[in-house]
């Protein structure tokens, strides 16, 4: 089938999708934006947390054809203009990434949070996050750097 | 495979009735798990996702009419007062990733034993609307559209369509037992409700029995005492030991098994604490609201 979809602001039209496969399938071998991760396929881990509609979402779970109109932005299309968003920013000084898998998961989860909740509390953070799974950094520097991208975004 | 999208509930219907070999898909959190891992090969999806019929909900004459499409996040952010043990389970279902996508008609198109929204509906005593194009629209008691694990009483032409809520008339609590706060299959969970204007108890167990149930035995026991002793009337403290029977009473209606979640006997033992902690909380909300 032919999906119709904006990604990242830009309209695409994607060819011989097959009926049951999933948005991060289509967005990963169909689309080359291979920075949402595959890890569980069963929404347990967040790595392929993007946005439908301006709503986080595991992208593993939604069928390609559901977003059909619909409009997605994946970790793609967090940076603007060459520059990166400070969620990333603060991720990447903090050291919140190490192998990097659940990175983008849990770039798009934070960026969500802070656009809804700009100044949270350690339990929002934590609950926010709670579907992005990282077994690297005992997530204590992710929290940090959720701190630190809310104080940025504060003083911009 | 064909991927059907209906924007209507009558198109819903029709598409529903010519395909029986499609599978209906709202949020997608358990049918696309099914799909991702090879389980599933279904000749059709029947996304539901564009009927906007399905994600609409509203109050009408002491209940809540809650279209099976609106998702968990909607139902903690916009029917917490109305119904707040729905509500309270809907917090534990998944994640915020999850919540956003998945649906109660979701959850009772599954008829997983382990389903967070079936003990409150149970407990509340809801009624599930089911449709079909040929025969219209039926209703069907939630106790009674369980029938087995995972199945249910839907025919192969219909849809689910509502869930009918009453309206809290008093305190509803909800408990689960899993391994950490969140993406958790409940081990079990436990709902209860008070029904203060018609002086009984609602129940619900999930995770303990190969459908969610209620516990009728501990209803009926609780608010026999309940009413003995003047306690609905004078809001006086609820006796320890009555807590503790009504507890033991809701275990002994699990038929639980052993499985990787945790044994029979954990679940037994889980549920009386539950059932003690969930009806002292909802007795002592009843007496402040006094």
């Amino acid at each position: 089938m032919r999906i119709t979809t904006t990604v990242n602001g830009a309209v695409h039209e994607v060819d011989d999708v097959w009926p049951g496969e999933s948005l991060l399938y289509m967005l990963r071998e169909r689309m080359g934006l291979p920075g949402s991760k595959n890890a569980c396929e069963q929404g347990e881990c967040g790595s392929c947390t993007v946005y439908l509609d301006g709503e986080p979402v595991c992208s593993c779970l939604v069928a390609a054809g559901q977003a059909i109109g619909r409009e997605v932005t994946t970790v793609e299309g967090l940076a603007t203009e060459g520059q990166l968003h400070p969620v990333q920013e603060a991720f990447l000084e903090c050291g919140a990434v190490q192998c990097g898998f659940c990175t983008p998961g849990l770039l798009v989860a934070a960026h969500d949070l802070l656009a809804r909740v700009p100044d949270p509390s350690d339990l929002e953070i934590r609950e926010a996050l709670a579907g992005n799974l990282c077994r690297c950094t005992g997530y204590e520097k992710i929290l940090d750097a959720v701190r630190s991208a809310a104080r940025r975004q504060a003083e911009a | 495979m064909d991927f059907l999208q209906p924007t209507s509930w009558t198109d819903a219907l029709a598409a529903r009735a010519e395909r029986p070999d499609a599978v209906a898909i709202a949020g997608g959190t358990d049918v696309m798990v099914d799909l991702n891992f090879d389980r599933r090969r279904p000749g059709a999806l029947l996304d539901l996702g564009r009927v906007p019929e399905l994600r609409e909900w509203a109050a009408e004459d002491g209940w809540v009419r809650l279209g099976a499409g609106v998702p968990y996040s909607r139902i903690i952010e916009e029917l917490a007062i109305q119904l707040p043990g729905l509500a309270m389970a809907s917090r534990t279902v998944g994640s915020p990733q999850i919540r956003i996508r998945a649906t109660v008609g979701g959850n009772l198109g599954s008829a997983s034993p382990a389903g967070d929204a079936h003990p409150p509906l149970l407990a509340a005593g809801a009624v599930v609307e089911v449709q079909s194009a040929a025969r219209g629209a039926r209703r069907i008691p939630a106790e009674e559209f369980y029938t087995g694990v995972k199945r249910n009483a839907l025919a192969p032409d219909e849809l689910i369509a509502a869930v009918l809520v009453p309206t809290a008339a008093g305190p509803q609590q909800f408990c689960k037992v899993g391994t950490r706060n969140a993406m958790v299959i409940a081990v079990s969970a436990f709902a209860c409700a008070l029904h203060p204007d018609r002086k009984t108890v609602g129940t619900g167990i999930g995770s303990a029995a190969p459908t969610p149930r209620r516990a009728p035995d501990a209803e009926d026991f609780l608010a026999g005492e309940l009413q003995a002793a003047g306690l609905w009337d004078s809001r006086g403290r609820l006796p320890e030991e009555l807590a503790r029977a009504f507890g033991e009473r809701v275990a002994a209606a699990a038929s639980p098994i052993d499985d990787v979640r945790g044994s029979a006997a954990y679940r037994r033992h889980s549920l009386s604490v539950m059932a003690r902690r969930a009806v002292t909380w909802a007795w002592n909300d009843l007496r402040e609201a006094a």
